[in-house]
Parts: C-alpha cells; sequence; structure tokens
C-alpha cells in the first residue's frame, strides 16, 4: 500500500462565467510519477497553476503530507515541499546557471542581512555550500560545462534542465512539471525522459503535465485525464489509454466504438 | 574596483595589476589636481562623491531588484534635514557625526519603507508614478512645514549646520600642518567622502553576492518565477527600497554637512532624474559602470560649462545659453547619445551574484 503524499479534494476554478476546474478530485502517491493529460483548453494548466498558488481556487482544497496547502501564496506553498517548472520557460536570463540555482537555495538557506554585511562565519560557509550543492545540481541534470554561462544563452533543452535543476534547488517533495517536452527534438525527449526518472529513483514524487502522450504512457505509473475540467479517468496507463471517454475525449466520438 | 579597472582604454585588459594602481592612484591624487585649478573644481570632485553614493543606493533598487524609482532624492532629503534637525542652531541640537548620520540613515531606511508598502503590486511605468508623486511629496513638505509650528524653516531652508566634527576635530577647516603647508578642507572632505563611497561599494558587494542579492536579481529578471521557487518577494522587494535608501540618506547627511546649508530646493524631481541618468549612463547593475557614470555626468557639464562661458563670449561677444540651460541640454543629449550607442550603459559587463571560485573543490570531482 502506498503512501498519500497530495491530495486533491473536489478542487474548482471558475474564471467569471467559464468553469476551468470542476470538482476535480485526485491522488498522488509518494515516489510515482503521475501524469496529468487532457486536450486542450482541458484545464491541465490552471490545475497547476491553482496547486502551485498562482490561483485560489473557488472550492475545495489540497492536503500535502498530512496537512492543507496555504492558497494563494506561491512562495508558501513551495516551503512546504512543492516545486513547480514553467511551460514557457522563465529562467532569470540576467544570471548565469549557476547563480539561476544558487537562487534556488533561497528558501533553504538562512543568512541574515547583518550576517551577510558582517560576512560571519554562517554566512560565509553557508554561500560556500550553497555553490558547491548549486555545482552538483548542475552536474546531477547534466549542464554543469555551462555553469558560468549567462542563462538566456543556453539552448532550449538545456534551459529546460537548468530550469528543473532550479526546481530541485529548493528541495522539494513534489516537482511538477509543466510540459517539460514542449518544442524538444526526439533526442532532447528521450533525455528527458531519463532526467525524469533519476529524479523518481532519487525520492522526489513527479507531477507530470504534458501534451506527449507517448512520453506520459510510457513514462508514467499512473495517469489522469481532464476534459473540460473534469477528471474523466483515473489508472495506470494500460487502463486509461482503452478508457472510451478518453479515446472519445482526444479523437472525437465516432472512434469510440 | 576591477570592474573600474577593466574600464581603463587599453590598459584595463591587458594589464589589469596596473590598471587597478592606475585607478587607485587617480582616486587619490584627483583632488590634489584639481586643487592648482582652483577650489571651485575640488568642490565639483566632492560633490562627485555624493552623487557616486546616490547613484550606488539607486542602483540597488533599480539595478539590483529592477523598481524603477524616480523619487529617488527624497532619500537623501531625510538625510540631510536629518542632519539639520539635530546638528544646527535650528533646533539648538549639535549632536555628533556618529549619532546624526546612523539617525539619518535610519530615518531614510523608515522612509524606504513607507514608499515601498504601498507600491509593492506595482511595477514599470506605475510605480516610476508613484515614486516621483513621493519624492515631491517629501520636496513639498519639507517647503512648507514651516507653519503652523516651523519645524523645517520653509523654503528658506535651515543654515548654519555643523560641519563634520571627526571626534573632534574640524574638517571644514584647513589643516595646518607647518607654517607654509596646509591641507585644504575641501580636500580633507574629499578624502573622507572617498572613505564612505568605498564602505559603500564593500557593502554593496557583500549584498550582490549573497541570497539577497540574488533574490533581488531574481525579481528584477522574472517575479513570478522568482515566487515559485520560494522567495518572499513583498519582504525582498521592502528590504531594497530600505537598503537603497540607507544609502541616500547617509549621503544627504554628508550633504547638509558639507554644504552647511539645506533648503527644499535641492531636492528637485530633476535631481531624482540626474542620479537616475548616471545609474543608466554608467550601466545599471554594475557598480563600476555606476561609478563611472556619476563621476561622468558631474564632471562633464561643469567642464563644458567652464569651456562654454569663454567659448561663447570668444565667438558671439556676449553669453547666449545660460550654463544652467547648457547642462540639462547636455545631459539630455548624453543619454540620447547613449541609447543609439551604447544602450546597456558605457559598462555594460555582466554583474556577479555568486563566487564560482568558492566550489572549486567540489567542481573537479564527478
Amino acid at each position: 500500500m502506498s503512501i498519500t503524499l497530495l491530495e486533491a479534494k473536489n478542487v474548482g476554478k471558475r474564471f467569471g462565467g467559464l468553469t476551468a476546474l470542476s470538482d476535480v478530485s485526485l491522488t498522488i502517491n509518494k515516489g510515482e510519477i503521475y501524469g496529468l493529460i487532457g486536450p486542450n483548453g482541458a484545464g491541465k494548466t490552471t490545475f497547476f497553476n491553482v496547486l502551485t498558488g498562482a490561483y485560489t481556487p473557488n472550492s475545495g482544497e489540497f492536503v500535502f503530507a498530512g496537512s492543507a496547502l496555504p492558497y494563494g501564496k506561491p512562495h508558501e506553498i513551495v516551503a512546504c515541499g512543492i516545486a513547480r517548472t514553467f511551460q514557457n520557460i522563465r529562467l532569470f536570463r540576467e544570471m548565469t546557471a549557476l547563480e539561476n540555482v544558487m537562487t534556488g537555495h533561497h528558501l533553504r538557506s538562512n543568512s541574515t542581512l547583518w550576517g551577510i554585511l558582517a560576512q560571519n562565519r554562517h554566512a560565509r560557509d553557508e554561500e560556500r555550500l550553497i555553490t558547491e550543492r548549486a555545482y552538483e545540481m548542475l552536474r546531477y541534470v547534466g549542464i554543469e560545462r555551462h555553469a558560468t554561462t549567462l542563462a538566456r544563452n543556453l539552448s532550449y533543452g538545456d534551459q529546460r534542465r537548468l530550469e528543473i535543476a532550479r526546481a530541485l534547488a529548493t528541495e522539494p517533495q513534489l516537482l511538477s512539471l509543466d510540459e517539460p517536452a514542449a518544442g524538444m527534438n526526439a533526442t532532447e525527449t528521450a533525455q528527458l525522459r531519463e532526467l525524469i526518472s533519476t529524479i523518481r529513483n532519487d525520492g522526489v514524487t513527479v507531477l507530470l503535465i504534458e501534451h506527449d502522450v507517448k512520453l506520459v504512457m510510457g513514462l508514467c505509473d499512473r495517469v489522469a485525464v481532464l476534459n473540460f475540467g473534469r477528471k474523466i479517468a483515473e489508472d495506470v496507463p494500460a487502463v486509461v489509454q482503452k478508457n472510451h471517454e478518453v479515446i472519445e475525449a482526444y479523437l472525437g466520438s465516432s472512434h469510440a466504438h | 574596483m576591477n570592474e573600474l579597472a577593466e574600464a581603463v582604454p587599453w590598459l584595463g585588459s591587458r594589464n589589469p595589476k596596473a590598471a587597478r594602481a592606475f585607478v587607485l592612484a587617480l582616486m587619490l591624487i584627483a583632488p590634489l589636481i584639481a586643487v592648482m585649478a582652483g577650489n571651485t573644481w575640488v568642490r565639483i570632485l566632492d560633490f562627485a562623491l555624493l552623487y557616486v553614493m546616490l547613484a550606488l543606493g539607486l542602483n540597488l533598487v533599480v539595478g539590483f531588484a529592477g523598481l524603477l524609482d524616480l523619487g529617488y532624492i527624497a532619500f537623501y532629503a531625510v538625510g540631510a534635514y536629518t542632519w539639520a534637525f539635530l546638528a544646527s542652531p535650528h533646533f539648538g541640537l549639535h549632536l555628533p557625526f556618529w549619532m546624526v548620520l546612523p539617525l539619518g540613515a535610519f530615518f531614510a531606511a523608515i522612509a524606504g519603507l513607507i514608499l515601498g508598502a504601498p507600491v509593492l503590486r506595482l511595477r514599470g511605468d506605475y510605480l516610476a508614478i508613484v515614486t516621483l508623486g513621493f519624492g515631491e511629496i517629501v520636496r513639498i513638505f519639507m517647503n512648507n512645514l514651516n507653519h503652523p509650528i516651523n519645524i523645517t524653516n520653509g523654503p528658506q531652508g535651515i543654515n548654519m549646520l555643523d560641519s563634520l566634527h571627526l571626534f573632534g576635530w574640524d574638517i571644514s577647516r584647513n589643516l595646518q600642518i607647518t607654517e607654509s603647508f596646509r591641507i585644504n578642507s575641501l580636500v580633507l572632505y574629499y578624502y573622507v567622502f572617498l572613505l564612505f563611497v568605498v564602505g559603500s561599494v564593500y557593502v554593496i558587494r557583500r549584498l550582490q553576492v549573497s541570497r539577497i542579492g540574488r533574490g533581488w536579481a531574481a525579481i528584477r529578471d522574472d517575479e513570478l518565477a522568482a515566487k515559485a521557487i520560494g522567495i518572499n518577494t513583498r519582504n525582498m522587494k521592502l528590504l531594497a527600497f530600505s537598503m537603497g535608501a540607507t544609502f541616500g540618506g547617509v549621503a544627504g547627511g554628508l550633504f547638509g554637512a558639507f554644504q552647511g546649508f539645506v533648503s527644499p530646493e535641492s531636492f528637485s524631481l530633476m535631481e531624482s532624474i540626474a542620479v537616475l541618468t548616471m545609474v543608466v549612463f554608467g550601466g545599471m547593475g554594475n557598480l563600476g559602470g555606476v561609478i563611472v557614470g556619476a563621476v561622468a555626468l558631474s564632471l562633464l557639464p561643469e567642464l563644458l560649462r567652464s569651456f562654454a562661458l569663454p567659448v561663447q563670449e570668444a565667438i558671439f561677444g556676449h553669453v547666449l545659453l545660460d550654463p544652467e540651460v547648457l547642462r540639462m541640454l547636455l545631459l539630455s543629449l548624453a543619454m540620447i547619445l547613449m541609447m543609439l550607442l551604447r544602450p546597456a550603459g558605457l559598462l555594460p559587463a555582466h554583474a556577479r551574484y555568486s563566487k564560482p571560485e568558492l566550489a572549486t573543490a567540489g567542481k573537479g570531482k564527478a
């Protein structure tokens, strides 16, 4: 029996008259790769934004590792242990790859203003530790050689990796990836897939929102399908693939029979 | 310091050590050269250093945290008026500098928080407009708080401010070393201001390469992403406003002591814009650039002004353009040329927020 890490309870979100999410409930177990798929406009990214605090839900709540998550405060949610990446990569462009990851350590470091101004022992040790950890993290995602390159000068695939490294630097229990394979070629996708499995094997639960159905089906332990803001299926990939409603949602009703 | 050395043309890239020595020597002997050209020039150098301090403080807000502040001069005013209240015959208080300067910095930091709190959600143009209004509000307060109770003495300003006494030594007097050799007080002020500037650079350096500096840069580059990695953007912005204001407050106190007189007209919107111009001109976010920008834009107009009068008289027989008009003209011209030729500033070198060499031990092992 697996342990529940995140439980969404009847989460709903409306934008004016448009219902983007209605009564979505799902559970993510510790140590699994959980996929969230659905056609365009199904509410995947909305779910993601509600979870990570960018939006406040109109109803329902999230229970993470046994306690309710705060609403609408992204930095507090990260502190609880949920890190995210963005669909359209959002790096700190004027900083190097190394500095981007070091910034990710902001949350888990605690040098005070006075400590930094006085450069006391704690501040100096922490700075050294952060630098070393950041190097390790870059090595982990495989872009150590670009450590001192400005983030905006990295290639697309490397920027994705850097964003994941930065998210991992916040030491999350749950890493949520918003369409990480978007815009990647086959080789890059294969490498990404390997990286995601490695991350899971190192003990971080992964929530994967993805358009690339092949990637999701091959990688995820369990998959939920959203359509028009409702969850229409949640199971292991093999079962979900045969679900009539899912096929209908993706291909239209005539194919379902 | 290193950025300044790199900026030395020709020498900077070839022999950094020599360039560094050159910059250091130039900083130390500048007033001695200027004093030969007359006291006015030393005074201009002194003001240039005050502007460097202001530009460094504003750079913290605009260059690091990316918060456009058009009312920065208000903090300068707070510092200057703190000195005027606590060290002048106006209220009959004559506190020593080591109490007044920190208090000025403290009040400026509070003013920074007062400005920062309501503008947390604003960005770009909207932020600029509110900060501009804030700067004007402070100036207008100074202008009108002479009634019903006289606090600021209104537009007349406060005069006879105490000069800078460093532990009993009045540096506004010339230092007589021997019968024939004495050090001009303006030169003394130069070195005191230089010490403050070096101190500021030191402090800002430490902030820059720390979790705080990286937090600011993150907010500047992408606020949403900064939130998404757990940076408390509210606190970091407030810290940027108040830290930036602190430098303004210290510079303001020094200004009051140096000038011996403060009045609201020293703190007009044009001054805010002048400081911002220095930051942008030199290269936002780059300490060396900001220093060069501040020095260049405080010296160049004066240099050109000293040429403009004789040149105009020689050509037209009388002065056509008032030097003050010319100053604004030249500033704007410098800005336009700058934006066309080097949009990222004189020294756009990439600012560092880390010390990669700290991890040399970890880098080798795979």
